[in-house]
């Protein structure tokens, strides 16, 4: 009989264990939230100050008007241009390249050492420093050509997209169902058709995505464009030509000594912060959007 | 008394002439053996599939049930390491031979998979992406096609309101029935289904088995399935495999009711499996 403990004793047991899982939960919980917060402090903190500081260049002068020389008033708008030329350029020449060879790896040499090692080698390129890329495009195209250009900007920040694009095609293709390949090739359809015609089209989104994200990582690269791009005070369109571009020129003038510079300095770092943080939006929703259409 | 037995008589005499008829085999496996790279999974398989019949394959998880099926149509070949010896006999000829076209052995020889896998485009291109591949057809020929083989699969009624609609917005067993239209709109002869129910629910389950019942009057079915009362259900012949090994092959009915072997019996009786 004493072995069995009354209900009383153990709906007072049931009870405490209960509120210990409860404090437990609340702590984790408490924590959690304390942890965003900290993250979104800093992101809240850096778009604040930017624009605070950026405010007084922030007019629609910043858009047409050329950067100035000091103690002038002007706009950033031949880096706009530049940086949007050479980051399209760069986009245009990466992504093909990086989904062809991201379908080589998922679909035709899953398993096999040559993927593995292409892999191996393309997830280096990823986290390799951008610095290193500049100056890998220096030696092959700024010395032999005698002087720098937006070409030699474009490509190495193509260089910088390749390896994103290529590891995003891998993995969204991995995605895919097996037997969505199956049921295709069951039908008698060859591989390549199989490839472009269906698992394209189930990891567009996620390709995309890829593009996208390469996108934002290289508006805001600085370092590989120094050494590559330069920088250019006046509007150009040539791509044989030194070209500005908005995170060098936030460089070069946030150096300076000129208080007109600064603010257009910060005006600039607002801009590349604002638009890398869209296209990630951008990228979410379209991720989103996938998971509702495969539920 | 005597017109019973000739009442007797003549249904027997009924009884065998379907089934030499139904002898005519349309796959024939001889000496089939199977390697995942290197490991031993189908040992020596000899069997037939009746044409125009539903034939079940049961048998315990990993017995090689689904790598016999995947042998019928050289799915398998999409795989490195894996390698399969012996004959497959699909109305005479050797279907391992490397020298027979894989096309035109898709093309005769369709499958429905476990999971329904519609590709990510409309309902209706769904079926005429098959079809597009073998056949130039006119716009009105190539709707008359995509409806044949949706009534045929009996889903035409569900999405013929929808047909420009995305395929992914359908329930699982709709899905699974526009995967066996996509399947049959290329008219094959011989239809494989891998577990073509075990994610779907029970009223799903029960419409596509009534679908295999009506299909196997133009097509010739072979049936992968843990269910076994799905077996006993729906399929004309059994076969009953175990390690790697064809047990038993017969008619169902027997298979279930008399089985020679007593593995066989094990496993239908519940058990082991």
């Amino acid at each position: 009989m004493s072995a069995v403990p009354n209900a009383a004793a153990k709906a007072a047991v049931a009870e405490s264990l209960y509120r210990r899982r409860r404090l437990m939960n609340h702590l984790a919980l408490g924590l959690a939230s304390a942890a965003t917060l900290f993250g979104l402090f800093w992101l809240v903190w850096i778009l604040w100050t930017t624009l605070l500081n950026g405010i007084s260049a922030l007019a629609p002068s910043l858009f047409y008007e050329m950067t100035p020389p000091p103690g002038e008033t002007g706009g950033l708008a031949n880096a706009f241009f530049g940086s949007i030329v050479m980051s399209l350029l760069a986009i245009a020449m990466g992504t093909p390249i990086g989904i062809l060879a991201g379908t080589f790896l998922a679909e035709y040499s899953r398993r096999s050492w040559l993927g593995e090692t292409i892999r191996f080698i393309n997830d280096i390129l990823l986290s390799a420093p951008s610095i290193v890329l500049g100056l890998f495009v220096y030696t092959l195209l700024v010395k032999p050509m005698g002087h720098f250009s937006g070409f030699a900007g474009a490509v190495t920040l193509a260089f910088i997209v390749l390896p994103v694009v290529v590891r995003t095609t891998d993995e969204m293709l991995k995605l895919v169902p097996s037997q969505m390949r199956e049921a295709a090739l069951s039908l008698g359809i060859p591989q390549w058709k199989v490839t472009v015609q269906v698992l394209y089209r189930s990891a567009l989104p996620g390709i995309v995505t890829g593009v996208l994200l390469a996108l934002a990582r290289i508006s805001g690269e600085t370092a590989p464009l120094l050494f590559t791009a330069l920088n250019n005070q006046f509007w150009s369109h040539d791509l044989a030509a030194p070209m500005a571009s908005v995170p060098v020129v936030v460089f070069q003038y946030a150096m300076s000594p000129y208080d007109s510079w600064h603010s257009l300095a910060w005006a600039g770092a607002f801009m590349v912060t604002v638009f890398v943080l869209a296209i990630s939006l951008i990228a979410r929703a379209i991720v989103a959007r996938r998971k509702v259409a495969n539920d | 008394m005597t017109n019973l037995n000739l009442a007797v008589a003549t249904s027997l005499n009924v009884t065998t002439a379907t089934q030499s008829q139904t002898s005519s085999a349309k796959i024939v496996a001889r000496n089939l053996n199977f390697y995942y790279d290197g490991y031993h999974a189908l040992k020596n398989i000899n069997m037939e599939i009746p044409e125009k019949r539903v034939t079940a394959i049961i048998g315990p998880s990993g017995c090689g049930k689904s790598t016999l099926l995947r042998i019928f149509n050289r799915i398998y070949s999409i795989y490195p390491k894996l390698e399969a010896k012996g004959e497959v006999l699909l109305e005479g000829e050797n279907i391992l031979d490397a020298r027979y076209p894989l096309n035109r052995l898709r093309s005769k020889v369709g499958m429905v998979f476990q999971k329904p896998v519609p590709f990510p485009m409309s309902i209706y291109d769904n079926i005429a992406y098959g079809i597009k591949h073998y056949e130039k057809l006119s716009r009105a020929d190539m709707d008359v096609r995509v409806e044949q083989a949706l009534v045929q699969a009996a889903i035409w009624d569900e999405v013929k309101d929808k047909l420009k609609g995305s395929a992914l917005g359908l329930s699982g067993g709709q899905q699974q029935r526009l995967c066996i239209a996509r399947a049959i709109a290329l008219r094959p002869e011989v239809i494989l289904f891998d577990e073509p129910t075990s994610a779907l629910d029970p009223i799903a389950t029960v419409k596509i088995e009534q679908l295999v019942e009506e299909l196997k009057k133009d097509f010739t079915i072979a049936i992968v399935t843990h269910n076994m009362q799905q077996a006993a259900r729906c399929s004309d012949y059994t076969a009953f495999m175990y390690l790697g090994e064809l047990i038993e092959f017969g008619e169902t009915e027997t298979m279930f009711t008399r089985p020679s072997n007593s593995q066989t019996e094990a496993y239908i009786t519940g058990r082991f499996g």
